[in-house]
């Protein structure tokens, strides 16, 4: 496929060329604003920029219509350069409606870009977004610039002749749109004619309606003069490393990873999950991997859930469970038992705002504390974390690794951000990655269910049905040498030893932490987890390039910690640590380096600014020679 | 074939090298004897059969079993078995479990395993009590019962292991006693035949905290009017003397115990067992003394066209077998992609 797009010069003027923009769509949940963003997405990957893109809805499905809890967003940002957040400021908003418009503009540009359907600004819709009156009218606009268009109207006329209800006429509203903006920034129409005539292949007519929506609202742009004498805009293609790229969302690649950590392991895959937001999105792309040898298992509750995944790794394939906050909580006691009888087990935990149900559809990182600590007793595991929508292919594979060479539990965190987002990815070489397969012990002689690994102190994996090594493992300590039950004082101290033990040695068999950038030996050094990655790099090296001594170090693996991580810390004069929770991974640094670390927190169930860590960077280090 | 398949199995290979720790006078100790004869009758290899158990008392089974052995967390085996026959379908999977673990804490797994069908074969030891905490009331502890956690006797309404499985859909239901050592390996070996869950409860007596609780059905002296034991294709004869049967009366649709020659009862007005017959089923299970005899045996048997783990197991071969994406580098290039 070309990666140029054709750049149709309008009406004789020059297209402005722009750097970068961030345009967010918004709606109410039903008009289809995520279904819009993705194809922009995909449009703007195929054009040759570089983006990032986050979705942003809300937890009710389909909310009274023309409410402001209602209302669905997307933001994607793209441009000529390396994109690395969605952007901390729209440049481009465009609302669907009253109610879009209100939630979403305050967070635009000053005198950034507002597209609005007039059609929907009539007395009833301003009255139930909780308008007093018509912003379009009464100068709350003021400082923006404005295209109002009875968007309503024209995609009816445009879709008339498919006879389609006033309705579903509608519902074709986002397409307009779409096809308005597609105009607006040169993009080709065809990837989406083709989608379109894929996904309706059953209903012609809806599928025609559509393209002609699209079409009505690309025609729009090119042919009536709008305020500000827009011409249109030209984003270059960003300079990006040779390759083959696609778009993945966090949620996809994470499953794939799973995939293929389970045949890197040679194992089939065993995944039981329960439905909770947004974590269920795993349980669905995996659904239709079957061919894979993997088993999905919808089960009754979070708890039947793990416990399947754990029979399956009992059984001798590799039990995989996944969930968000709450639902791991649920599963804790079964990740204990995981645990205490050493068997391999991958727990996905997609982090939402919390506690309990909090805010299911926004992003946070607040369970890290629960995955390094959130277990009765002394009770060790593994933690990873995956950083962005494509890393989360890498991560998968290192928590699936990790598992099965030291028989353990491996807690991967991603987060809803992380999960929903999506970014162009280059495809990665699969034959280039390491196998690690799994053998299972068949030998009899000197066997015990508990003999370890004198390397890793893994214990060996001897599966149901292999002859002559019948033996009984559970939740009661056993014996360090025979594996029988034992309540034997000192070899509880022994077995809780060795569990600690297994877990600390994982750290050999990680990389050393290493800079994202900057020197060991700058000023100050930002470290950070998660899906704050972008934000933070993006952060370092606009600071860099102003002459802040600001280094970056980002964690894959958080527990155990890489053996360098407490030296190169203390190589810097400060530390922060930006988190978007109260300042967990901080609290861990702290405690096991005895280390200054200063926390930046947010937990507004949106990811971090730009602005905010170069506002935290340059409050650590101006009036310090910076 | 390695050596264990190739010899007869007894009993005593079913044992293993740890010390049983029920209190002396248990149940338990009738019910592994049982199991174990069972195990030798079935003769599946010992390493293709797994025990899976929560906790209790009753959960300590697999232990004293050789064969391969999980004893997991309180109330969710029948998530753990699942688990594994899904992983591996030709393992024999047993599940031991208590009246608290099964049907308390445990009581949604246990309802989920037998509406979805899972080739596995569970035991429920129904003490009526629970043990292990020291003697509180569960969920069959019949009203009134003095516990430590109930001292002014219980007030919650006991549920009915046998009726509660035909209600979620089980497949096989059976019930049998810890002491009816002639009847229970075979009651558990067409547990085994059954394909599907099969759910057996099985009356325990606690020495400890609820001595005597099945007395009423269990005395030499009353067990012939206490207890019916009922067969596939024979009438539900009953008595010492096997002299009473049960009628079902067409107008109320409800059992009634007739004595054969009194008002002119013959044996042709008697019920006969059907295995297959759910309402007879739902029946046979709800009867409670006073008024009628508890029914022991095979009360349902009516196998279902396709198992659960079959089912998961035909979906995995359909997808090898008409997936258009077959390796990771087919899945990682799927869709939508464009060159740099």
């Amino acid at each position: 496929m070309s990666n140029t797009a054709e750049i149709i010069e309008p009406r004789g003027g020059k297209r402005e060329v722009l750097e970068s923009v961030v345009v967010r769509f918004a709606g109410d949940s039903g008009d289809g604003m995520q279904l819009t963003g993705s194809q922009f997405t995909h449009s703007t990957a195929l054009t040759g920029n570089d983006l990032a893109t986050f979705p942003d809805f809300p937890a009710e499905i389909r909310a009274p219509a023309g409410t402001t809890f209602g209302v669905s967003a997307f933001q994607i940002n793209f441009g000529g350069r390396e994109i690395l957040t969605a952007g901390d400021q729209p440049d481009v908003l465009v609302a669907m409606n009253p109610a879009a418009l209100k939630v979403n503009l305050d967070g635009l540009r000053d005198g950034g870009l507002v597209i609005v359907d007039a059609g929907t600004f009539k007395d009833r819709d301003l009255r139930k977004a909780g308008y007093d009156s018509n912003p379009l009218e009464d100068g709350s606009l003021d400082g923006y610039e404005v295209i109002e268009i009875d968007v309503s109207r024209l995609v009816l006329e445009a879709v008339k002749e498919f006879g389609l209800g006033n309705k579903d006429g509608l519902r074709c509203k986002n397409m307009w749109l779409l096809g308005l903006i597609y105009w607006l920034y040169g993009r080709d129409r065809q990837p989406s004619i083709d989608w379109l005539e894929d996904k309706f292949k059953s209903k012609p007519e809806t599928a025609a309606a559509n393209i002609a929506a699209l079409n009505a609202g690309h025609a729009y742009g090119e042919t009536v003069e709008l305020p500000g004498e827009i011409l249109g805009y030209q984003v270059p293609q960003a300079k990006i490393e040779p390759g083959r790229y696609r778009n993945v969302a966090g949620a996809e690649a994470l499953a794939w990873g799973l995939v293929a950590g389970a045949q890197l392991a040679e194992l089939p895959m065993f995944f039981g999950s329960y439905p909770i937001t947004p974590a269920s999105s795993l349980l669905h792309t995996l659904s239709r991997l079957k061919q894979f040898g993997i088993t999905t298992f919808q089960a009754e509750d979070e708890i039947a859930a793990v416990c399947s995944a754990i029979g399956a790794s009992y059984a001798g394939q590799l039990g995989i469970t996944s969930s968000s906050g709450p639902g791991i909580a649920l599963k804790t006691e079964a990740i204990g038992l995981a645990i205490m009888v050493e068997l391999p087990l991958v727990v996905v935990n997609s982090q939402r705002a919390g506690p309990s149900t909090g805010m299911p559809t926004k992003t946070e990182q607040s369970d890290l504390y629960q995955a390094v600590y959130g277990r009765n007793a002394d009770s060790p595991l593994v933690v990873v974390a995956a950083h962005g929508p494509g890393d989360c292919f890498d991560a998968a594979i290192e928590a699936c690794r990790l598992a099965v060479k030291f028989m353990t539990p491996v807690m991967l965190l991603t987060d809803g951000y992380i999960a929903n987002a999506a970014e162009p990815w280059q495809i990665p070489d699969f034959s280039t990655y390491e196998k690690f397969p799994v053998k299972f012990h068949e030998k009899a002689e000197g066997f015990s269910p508990y003999l370890r690994d004198k390397e890793t102190l893994a214990r060996a994996w001897a599966v149901p049905g292999t002859p002559e090594l019948m033996h009984r493992i559970g939740g009661i300590e056993k014996d360090y040498d025979s594996g029988h039950i034992s309540y034997d004082a000192m070899n509880h101290q022994r077995m809780t030893d060795v569990r600690h033990d297994k877990i600390a040695r994982v750290a050999d068999f990680i990389p050393e932490q290493a800079l994202e950038q900057g020197e060991a030996d700058d000023d100050l050094v930002i470290i950070g987890w998660g899906s704050t990655f972008g934000a933070i790099s993006r952060a370092v090296s606009n600071m860099r390039e102003q002459g802040y001594k600001v280094a970056h170090a980002h964690l894959r693996h958080i527990w155990p910690l890489p053996r360098n991580l407490g030296d190169l810390l203390r190589g810097f004069d400060k530390v922060i640590c930006p988190e978007l929770n109260t300042g967990q991974l901080s609290t861990v640094l702290r405690a096991e380096y005895v280390l200054d670390v200063e926390p930046l927190t947010k937990v507004q169930g949106q990811p971090f600014k730009i602005r905010e860590i170069e506002a935290a960077i340059r409050r650590a280090l101006d009036g310090e020679g910076a | 074939m390695n050596e264990q398949t190739a010899i007869k199995l007894t009993p005593k290979d079913f044992a293993t090298d740890q010390e049983v720790r029920w209190c002396p006078g248990c149940g338990d100790y009738a019910i592994l004897k049982g199991v174990q004869k069972a195990l030798a009758d079935i003769g599946t290899p010992r390493e293709k059969t797994v025990f899976v158990s929560g906790i209790g008392c009753a959960a300590r089974f697999p232990y004293y079993i050789e064969t391969y052995g999980f004893h997991t967390i309180h109330g969710r085996a029948p998530a753990f078995a699942t688990g594994i026959k899904l992983s591996n379908p030709e393992l024999d999977v047993w599940i031991v479990s208590g009246d608290g673990d099964a049907l308390s804490i445990g009581g949604n797994h246990v309802m989920h395993m037998l509406r979805r069908n899972v080739d596995v074969n569970f035991l429920l030891f129904n003490n009526e009590i629970y043990g292990l905490t020291k003697g509180q009331a569960s969920p069959t502890s019949r009203l009134g019962t003095r516990s430590p956690s109930t001292p002014a006797g219980s007030i919650d309404a006991p549920l009915s292991a046998c009726v509660m499985a035909l209600g979620v859909g089980a497949r096989f239901v059976a019930r049998g006693i810890d002491r009816g050592q002639k009847e229970l390996p075979g009651i558990l070996q067409q547990a085994h035949a059954h394909k599907g869950t099969s759910f057996v409860e099985i009356l325990q007596n606690c020495i400890v905290y609820n001595d005597e609780v099945f007395g009423d059905i269990t005395d030499k002296a009353i067990a012939g009017d206490a207890q019916i034991h009922v067969r596939h294709g024979e009438p539900l004869l009953f008595g010492k003397d096997n002299d009473k049967g049960l009628r079902l009366d067409p107008k109320t649709l409800k059992l009634s115990v007739a004595e054969l020659g009194k008002d002119g009862v013959t044996e042709d007005d008697i019920l006969v067992h059907d295995q297959t017959n759910h309402m007879l089923a739902q029946m046979l299970a709800a009867m409670d003394r006073p008024d009628f005899p508890v029914a022991i045996g095979v009360l349902y048997d009516n196998p279902a066209d396709k198992t659960y783990d079959a089912a998961v197991s035909e979906q995995l071969q359909v997808a090898k077998s008409s997936a258009k994406i077959n390796s990771i580098e087919e899945l990682l290039n799927s869709g939508s992609t464009w060159t740099v």
